[in-house]
């Protein structure tokens, strides 16, 4: 959508304005990101460019911010407990969604409709009011299994946050691995089966190499909701559960301090990461399925 | 061709008719594609939709008052509140003892807090007079004493009212257990090595039944052998009460002489009336009363009244007093903001769809990564870079005084307010806007826009009569997907929004944590959550929930 030759002076004027405009809207979009990386690098504890840093003097940049959250006992459990809580749910979540994706993907499936309502409702459902309802359930479920079956209450905290985030991140396992599933070829299973394959043998040597990719980036964004997600976990957890999240949380909204801004550079960091392989994902996995010619 | 005249059922291979055979491997494939979603069925079912469910029950549930108080409740029942009478002496006396456990068990405060909800001070005159009641039963308690040291013994009290060999009261010892399971939450199994006597059961009824309950309590809740244990003050009144009815001529069993030599010394009883009146005024007023009476229902709409700044009152529904009324302005704030939000999406994000859809493939991609990177990034960064520039000594005020469009003293307040909200969420949300409106614009062809031109329409009239009506789909779906998004919004609110701008869900979580109001919380849950299903079921009809697409 080159400008013609013969466009005239307003058109001219239309197609530049128009194109300021689309800048200003893209440097909306990326700026808070692109402002909080260098700002993480201050030497100050200030929010804002010092005039060191504007001068690009290096003594205005320090990692300080880093070595704060890397030392930092609070920044380093609620880093750990992050890293115990999400792979746990995406894990669950992952393997029972992939399970039911291939169920309901198969020809006649009764109440598929309400089945898959069912699935994707903690997707569809606002986070305040899913916190809100685990909220009461899983303090009775907590106290059931503290008396009941002796567990220790921080076990049965992890237990909990656990749960809540695997229902959280099911939608997504579901709609990815079904959107693969659309384009595998059944004849493939029934191939298998008649050189004497058994349905898990051919689930794990046919099947699931072919909708790993799918099955992959739904397992990331399981992972991402999990990791990223506050509102739950602020409700169903309790203080021997602080994710990441939670500790920022808590940041902003209390004594704000830098230290979030090198967290919030590293996430990024993680996110831009995670974006590639799920770009990378969906090509290979349209390249399996033919739907593209690389 | 021979089988063409054989009227015959068509065979299958093993030689059953080919139908039966057929549904039955149709039968087969329906199991096991059931098979393979029940367990996360079941897990969905049980970890997300059973508690929104019990959320939703949880906003009419109401039988805090009649746990708490049974008796009390089944005795006020029957009292007028129009009428200008108190209620009848017993009432008084069925909420001694009822409010006497309640305070033993340190539950009358979660129901003063309760009521306290529908009627102010209700909530401190609870937690006086569970402190108070114990000097009712002091005077009675010294004098039995005086009577005879048997009375301090709990073993005297044990061996009358326990059955032992003769014929026990089962059904009074279920009722008690029921009542303390209700009243603490909490099992009550275990050996109680106690069962009421049905004989003392008829003869002292009060006693026994506040006995009972006593031992069901101490067995249970405080790990003490009832057996020795001297009991409450209560019993000591009751026993009192029911000296001065029962006819004790006939009785020669456990303890006789210690009974009539009771009934004869005239234990000192006040009417319960006057001591509750002595304990607060308040008690000697209608209002308590009358607040009890209303809310005692085990199912209530007091919860959705208060949602929308109204209450039941014993008159009926009325509005909350004006300064209580915060609730339906939120609302109506929530569906404002999520609107302009909403609209400031389509302002920013349809011409980044119409330039995407527009421009050649490589350069689409390209710029599309700008669009999926905030989209990806945490949405704690995004809020907190958003906190980060819209400060008073933030980025965006430092520039705005640095090309001097502001004075350094006259710095923008850009955060605490509505101003901020809309900002931070107009930019989390943005890219929810633009993906659906790029998929849709894709689909429409340029030749349209060259055809129109080249029939004489301008430019401006080839765009709104042409293109507009075909991206409208992409609008609606982008605008019903930002809006459901922005009115169950939380964190960003929570954190750059200040007092002015925040959202219902914030007053949920504030209910939550702080005061304690689950069955508010409950209520305006279910009222969001309603809103948002009616809002996804015309997303469903205009778009289809199948066509979400991540990424």
């Amino acid at each position: 959508m080159g400008l013609p030759p013969y466009a005239t002076l307003g058109q001219r004027v239309w197609y530049y304005t128009f194109r300021v405009i689309c800048a200003l809207i893209f440097i909306f979009l990326i700026t808070p990101i692109l402002v909080v990386m260098p700002l993480s690098f201050n030497a100050q504890d200030f929010f804002t460019f010092t005039p060191e840093m504007l001068r690009l003097d290096p003594a205005g940049y320090s990692l300080k911010h880093y070595e704060d959250f890397f030392t930092n006992s609070e920044w380093q459990r609620s880093l750990k407990n992050s890293l115990i809580i999400a792979p746990i749910a995406t894990v669950i979540s992952v393997s029972l969604g992939t399970l039911a994706a291939i169920g309901l993907s198969q020809s006649h499936v009764p109440f598929k409709g309400t089945i898959m309502a069912i699935l994707i409702s903690p997707m569809i459902v606002p986070l305040i009011i899913s916190a809100t309802g685990m909220f009461f359930f899983y303090s009775s479920l907590g106290n059931w299994m503290e008396s009941n079956l002796g567990l220790d209450k921080n076990f049965v905290g992890y237990i909990k946050v656990i749960l809540a985030h695997a229902v959280l991140g099911i939608p997504f396992v579901i709609i990815t691995v079904t959107a693969t599933l659309v384009g595998f070829d059944q004849s493939l299973t029934r191939a298998a089966a008649n050189m004497g394959a058994n349905p898990v043998t051919t689930f794990f040597r046919v099947q699931m190499p072919l909708i790993l990719p799918g099955v992959i980036s739904g397992g990331l964004f399981a992972f991402i909701t999990s990791f990223d997600e506050v509102v739950v976990v602020l409700f169903v957890g309790s203080a021997g559960q602080k994710t990441l999240p939670w500790q920022m949380f808590t940041g902003l909204r209390e004594q704000i301090s830098p230290t979030i801004l090198a967290v919030a550079t590293l996430l990024v960091v993680i996110s831009i990461a995670l974006l590639t392989v799920v770009e990378l994902l969906r090509r290979r996995s349209e390249k399996l399925r033919g739907m593209s010619p690389g | 061709m021979t089988d063409a005249t054989d009227n015959g059922p068509v065979l299958a291979a093993d030689g059953s008719p080919l139908k039966r055979s057929l549904g039955r491997a149709l039968r087969r494939q329906k199991l096991r594609a059931l098979a393979l979603v029940a367990p996360l069925l079941i897990f969905v079912l049980i970890t997300f939709i059973f508690p929104i469910a019990s959320m939703l029950f949880r906003s009419v549930q109401n039988d805090i008052a009649s746990n708490t108080l049974p008796y009390t409740v089944q005795a006020l029942a029957k009292w007028d509140a129009e009428s200008s009478d108190l209620p009848a002496e017993e009432v008084y006396q069925a909420m001694y003892f009822d409010m006497f456990l309640a305070a033993e068990a340190k539950r009358h405060t979660r129901l003063g807090t309760r009521l306290n909800y529908e009627q102010t001070g209700i909530s401190s005159l609870f937690r006086q007079s569970g402190r108070k009641l114990d000097d009712l039963g002091k005077d009675i308690e010294r004098v039995l004493g005086k009577l005879n040291s048997d009375w301090k013994d709990g073993r005297t009290w044990y061996n009358l009212l326990n059955a032992g060999q003769g014929t026990a009261d089962t059904e009074l010892l279920n009722v008690q257990r029921n009542r303390v399971v209700a009243l603490t939450d909490r099992s009550v199994s275990g050996n109680l090595n106690f069962s009421p006597s049905a004989e003392m059961a008829e003869l002292l009824p009060a006693t026994t039944k506040a006995y009972t309950v006593w031992v069901v309590y101490t067995a249970t809740q405080s790990d003490k052998d009832p057996a020795t244990k001297s009991p409450w003050e209560a019993i000591p009144v009751a026993l009192a009460l029911d000296l001065q009815t029962t006819d004790l001529s006939g009785y020669s069993g456990t303890a006789a002489d210690l009974l009539i030599q009771a009934q004869a010394a005239n234990l000192p009883l006040p009417t319960f009336t006057k001591a509750f009146a002595e304990i607060d005024e308040d008690w000697a007023t209608a209002i308590p009363w009358k607040t009890i009476q209303t809310h005692s229902g085990i199912y209530t709409s007091g919860y959705f009244l208060n949602a929308v700044d109204a209450q039941k009152t014993p008159q009926g529904i009325a509005w909350q007093p004006e300064d209580k009324q915060i609730l339906l302005t939120l609302f109506v704030r929530t569906l404002i903001m999520s609107l302009v939000i909403t609209g400031s999406c389509i302002l920013l994000g349809y011409p980044i769809a119409w330039l995407l859809a527009n421009l050649p493939m490589r350069q689409a991609n390209v710029l599309l990564i700008l669009v999926l990177l905030p989209f990806w990034t945490s949405l704690l960064v995004r809020t907190s870079a958003w906190k980060v520039m819209l400060q008073q000594q933030g980025v965006i005020n430092d520039v705005l005084v640095w090309i001097g469009f502001v004075a350094d003293d006259g710095r923008l307040i850009m955060i605490n307010n509505q101003f901020g909200t809309i900002v931070a969420m107009t930019h989390i949300l943005l890219p929810f806007m633009i993906l659906p409106m790029y998929s849709v614009m894709q689909t429409i062809p340029p030749s349209y826009l060259r055809a129109a031109k080249s029939l004489g329409a301008t430019n401006w009239t080839a765009f709104w009569r042409v293109y507009f009506p075909q991206s409208v789909p992409g609008i609606g779906a982008g605008s019903i997907l930002v809006f459901i998004l922005a009115i169950g919004y939380y964190i960003t609110p929570e954190i750059v929004g200040g007092t002015k701008g925040v959202f219902i869900s914030n007053r949920i979580a504030y209910h939550i944590s702080s005061s304690l109001n689950w069955g508010l919380a409950a209520a305006l849950g279910t009222i969001l959550l309603a809103a948002v299903l009616v809002l996804y079921w015309a997303y469903d009809r205009i778009v289809g929930i199948d066509n979400v697409k991540l990424g």
